[in-house]
């Protein structure tokens, strides 16, 4: 049943003005610049950019600027924005092998081809708040050596070549997009990758976490970190071959865990993968640890932990529809809340007839009367959800 | 890479400012109409398992393509130019198929190589140089200690 409700268009239209007041802040300061935040707030950028799905950093500045920080409603308006357009092509599997690199290291070898570069990091910071940056100290520009860096080939490559590590060929088949049709759970890995790359950063940090406590235990070693750009081709009818419609920056973590084999296959490592637009590294190694916790069922591994079912870690990954289905109880259900104020009636009428205490005193009765009565609802026009 | 798809890539691979200041240069300037867009759309993007294996969709990302037709010569088949660059920029991707149409008259495909391409694929050359040597300085040189006596 639907019951409609009607009313509140003045208080949510002020509501509205005062949430544009407090997102503008003090007048005296000046108003913060979408370019701002494009370039002073980047890893903010990149999160909701990979959450949303979503490569365009101005459009994913404007989305921070306007949910006043609020990363999860970036990532709902940025989602939202996608809707809109058509999808003019898909492009080639990006060649990460050739990216322009910014940042590459790997924790299984020390000198590695092109070396451990350690690029624009936060890691090996003091993590003492920098009280300079109070007074906008200026900073210096980066140093720059003499010969630029050599070509990084990947890590995972080595270990190929010497047949210790699972082979990633490609069999050329079409990936499954969830974005055209919902995922019908079992699904395959490319699916898995698709949902994890869009997955909230923080419920994927916690799930690879967990299996590093214990719970669906794999043995990790980061293979290769690497950050930089990457040139995105397409495939259009004008041209016999691909053509370049620019460049991306990307975030890429090739885990190594624990062996796989079987009775034909000697023992391999075998692999756990992460990607994630822009400078997301955190993002793509915890992507890249439950990648491989969800390998679980392949592998003939026992599914011990959480972050193994892949149903649960799935269907759970996505903040904006976390997000929808929790905020949804913000909206009216006070005929759903009446039923149950009934039931509890009933019951405790019964409980008290059965064991002979008083029976349900006036005050009940009384909130029961102000509850029908009271105002309705902020949602103007929203009919009220009733289950 | 045939020559078109060489400008298509340098061209949208330069930032817009300098691409227009570039062309203006240059002096060509036909008259043309827009026969498709320039119209903003997305573009799934999709990596690989491990980097080299199967392909996944990642997500995607915003694209803006145009296509348009010289109109000074009286001919029916004056050249048709194509043009694609990431992002929401509408002039950017005419421009990339203005130049693309442009370069097909044999007359202009010289001056457009030599006068735009060139200079301005030199341009992306100096940065990225300038890039990869920023990311050479935080390159780790390791040095052993010996330990004890």
């Amino acid at each position: 049943m639907y019951v409609a409700v009607k009313g509140g268009e003045q208080a949510i239209a002020n509501a509205h003005r005062w949430l544009a007041d407090r997102r503008r802040g003090e007048r005296n300061t000046p108003e913060l610049e979408v370019t701002q935040v494009e370039q002073q707030l980047r890893l903010a950028v990149a999160r909701v950019m990979a959450e949303a799905s979503l490569y365009d950093p101005e459009l994913a500045s404007l989305a921070i600027k306007q949910a006043s920080g609020d990363m999860v409603e970036a990532v709902f308006l940025l989602r939202a924005y996608r809707t809109t357009l058509p999808r003019l092509a898909e492009t080639l599997p990006l060649d990460t092998s050739s990216m322009r690199i910014e940042r590459r290291i790997s924790a299984a070898y020390k000198d590695i081809p092109g070396g451990q570069v350690l690029g624009p990091t936060y890691d090996y910071t003091h993590r003492l708040l920098d009280f300079l940056q109070l007074a906008n100290a200026e900073v210096d520009t980066p140093a720059a050596a003499e010969q630029r860096l050599a070509d990084c080939p990947q890590v995972l490559e080595l270990l190929d070549a010497e047949g210790l590590i699972e082979r990633e060929a490609d069999d050329g088949s079409e990936p499954y997009d969830i974005t055209r049709d919902p995922p019908d759970f079992p699904v395959d890995r490319a699916t898995r990758l698709q949902m994890l790359a869009r997955g909230d950063e923080g419920y994927l940090l916690a799930l690879g976490y967990s299996t590093q406590r214990g719970y669906g235990r794999n043995h990790p070693f980061a293979g290769e970190i690497r950050l930089g750009n990457v040139e995105v081709e397409i495939a259009v009818e004008e041209h016999e071959g691909p053509v370049c419609i620019g460049e991306i920056e990307i975030s890429e973590c090739q885990m190594i865990n624990q062996f796989g084999g079987s009775r034909e296959v000697a023992p391999q490592f075998t692999r756990g993968y992460g990607l994630a637009f822009g400078h997301n590294e955190r993002k793509t190694m915890a992507m890249a640890l439950v990648d491989r916790a969800l390998r679980a069922e392949e592998l003939g591994e026992p599914v011990t932990g959480p972050a193994q079912q892949a149903e649960f870690v799935l269907a759970h990954a996505d903040s904006v529809e976390a997000a929808g289905f929790v905020s949804h109880l913000k909206l009216p259900h006070y005929v759903d809340f009446q039923s149950e104020l009934e039931l509890l009636r009933r019951l405790r009428r019964n409980h008290a007839r059965r064991h002979g205490g008083t029976p349900p005193d006036a005050a009940d009765s009384h909130a029961d009367a102000d509850n029908t009565s009271a105002p309705v609802g902020s949602n103007a026009a929203l009919g009220e959800e009733h289950s | 890479m045939t020559d078109s798809q060489r400008r298509q890539r340098i061209l949208a691979l330069t930032p817009w400012e300098r691409l227009a200041e570039h062309w203006e240069r240059l002096g060509i300037r036909p008259g043309y109409r827009c026969v498709r867009g320039p119209e903003v759309g997305m573009a799934m993007v999709r990596g690989r398992m491990g980097g080299t294996g199967r392909a996944f969709n990642l997500g995607e990302m915003t694209l803006t393509r145009a296509s348009v037709q010289l109109t000074d010569e009286v001919v029916p088949d004056a050249p048709l130019g194509h043009g694609w660059v990431k992002g929401r920029h509408a002039r950017h991707a005419e421009l990339i198929a203005l130049v693309d149409a442009c370069a097909q008259r044999g007359d202009w495909a010289v001056a457009i190589d030599e006068g735009l391409v060139a200079p301005l694929d030199a341009a992306l050359a100096v940065e990225r140089d300038a890039h990869g040597r920023q990311a050479a300085a935080t390159r780790v040189d390791f040095f052993t200690l010996v330990r004890g006596e």
